[in-house]
């Protein structure tokens, strides 16, 4: 049992550093995006598994030398209201981390998701109150704003893409349909709830420096894998056009300059990481998806991470 | 009854209107403003007052309008105009209210200035490719 708590141990660890920073820094990403966004979803899933497995399994080591058996055994200890012998103040401490960690990350993703739900319904109430449809398309808003934005509101039933009248008058007709196709594979494929998930294990364990790597890492994936669809309705430079046109137009001060005084509020410059140029550059320069090899390798890779922890524990 | 779907394109009505009236308007004043010749979306039917006043209820709960009781009838006014409303909410999709993006997904998130002269140099390419 200690041997499993080790070994998972060191697996936390190499999923919490070394390796998600190798994947942060390759470039090979960028060239089939939804192959690392699996990747990236292991090393999370399977990273967190084994950091609660590991401190649990340390945690049970008095209590008997199987896991099941273990289990049973701490709960009668803890309805006798005795500890074995050869309990030490760190298992006890082992034991409260494992569950604290568990519960916490389990209520921030909960809490996450309840909050841009809520969010997301008032948002929506508002798009209803201020848009109008697109040439009667279902579920597109067009919405009377000079700043040439576009974005998707996700959500059960009533799901929405919108445009800025700022963004039709900057784009050409294709390269409107360049960003309408590229936000319906963001809704269709439901990315948020890939961003959702990232987003909030970043919130609960913010001192983590993999988490924030992880989250942007994602965020750009997601970007990238939208893109690749669009890519089938527009050729690569018109959505690379559009795309490097829209970064181009949200700067504070073009922003400043087409809201022309209406709003008192100073536009300010948000971004801290790079998000647009990675995109145009992928597709000015025609990337290769991986081979089919690679591919391969990679989801062995990933099977074998998710895979890694779930047995350690079982077996233990 | 009426079903939710109605109930939000009324809500959007009742705003238009309240949104480009100079003066506070009671529930009858709506009532007959919608069925006025000439707007572009009009009602199918004739609407009673009472469901007027359902709609308006609706939109005060959610901080739309706001009623003056010290009349009477009483009187509704939009609390914010369309165009503080639509700013605000792109406030929100730009980024510039912390920690309001998670509930959407943007075509494009802001660029840094470095990023900004890199897009400049491809479009510039773009362009003279193009002529």
């Amino acid at each position: 049992m200690i041997i499993s708590a080790a070994l998972l141990g060191v697996i936390a660890v190499i999923l919490a550093w070394p390796f998600p920073l190798v994947l942060a820094r390759s470039d090979w990403p960028a060239r089939s995006p939804d192959v690392a966004l699996v990747l990236w979803q292991t090393i999370a899933l399977s990273g967190g598994m084994s950091m609660i497995g590991s401190l649990l399994l340390y945690g049970l080591v008095p209590f008997g030398n199987a896991l099941p058996q273990s289990v049973i055994f701490l709960g009668d200890s803890l309805r006798s209201g005795t500890l074995p012998a050869d309990t030490r103040f760190t298992h006890v401490l082992a034991l409260g981390a494992a569950i604290l960690l568990s519960t916490h990350l389990l209520l921030n993703l909960f809490a996450t998701f309840v909050r841009a739900e809520r969010q997301r319904r008032r948002h929506y109430t508002l798009i209803a109150l201020l848009s109008d449809p697109l040439n009667g398309q279902p579920g597109m808003r067009v919405i009377d704003h000079p700043a040439p934005v576009a974005y998707c509101l996700p959500g059960a039933g009533h799901s929405a893409t919108v445009l800025s009248k700022g963004l039709l008058r900057l784009l050409d007709a294709d390269q409107v349909r360049a960003v309408i196709a590229h936000e319906r594979a963001h809704l269709v494929q439901q990315h948020h709830l890939v961003l959702l998930a990232f987003k909030s294990w970043h919130s609960a364990l913010p001192w983590f420096p993999i988490a924030n790597r992880a989250e942007n890492a994602v965020a750009l994936l997601v970007e990238m894998i939208a893109d690749d669809r669009a890519r089938r309705d527009v050729d690569d430079r018109t959505l690379a056009t559009a795309i490097a046109l829209v970064g181009l137009g949200q700067q504070p001060e073009v922003l400043a300059a087409a809201s022309d005084g209406e709003s008192d509020e100073p536009w300010i410059s948000s971004p801290e990481r790079a998000l647009v140029a990675p995109r145009v550059y992928r597709l000015m320069n025609q990337a290769l998806p991986l081979s089919r090899l690679a591919t391969m390798a990679v989801f062995v890779t990933a099977i074998a991470l998710a895979l890694a922890p779930a047995i350690v524990l079982l077996r233990a | 009854m009426l079903r939710m779907a109605n109930l939000g394109v009324l809500e959007r009505l009742l705003m238009d209107v309240l949104w480009d009236s100079p003066t506070p308007l009671s529930a009858n004043d709506l009532k007959d403003s919608l069925m006025r010749p000439g707007l572009a979306t009009k009602p199918t039917k004739p609407l009673a007052t009472t469901t007027v006043l359902t709609v308006l209820s609706r939109l005060e709960t959610k901080g739309f309008v706001t009623r003056d009781r010290s009349v009477r009838p009483h009187t509704y006014t939009a609390v914010m105009t369309r165009a503080t409303h639509t700013a605000e909410l792109m406030h929100e999709v730009l980024g510039q209210v912390p920690d309001r993006q998670a509930a959407l997904v943007r075509f494009i998130g802001g660029v840094t200035p470095q990023e900004a002269d890199t897009l400049r140099q491809l479009l510039g390419v773009a362009t003279t490719d193009n002529l």
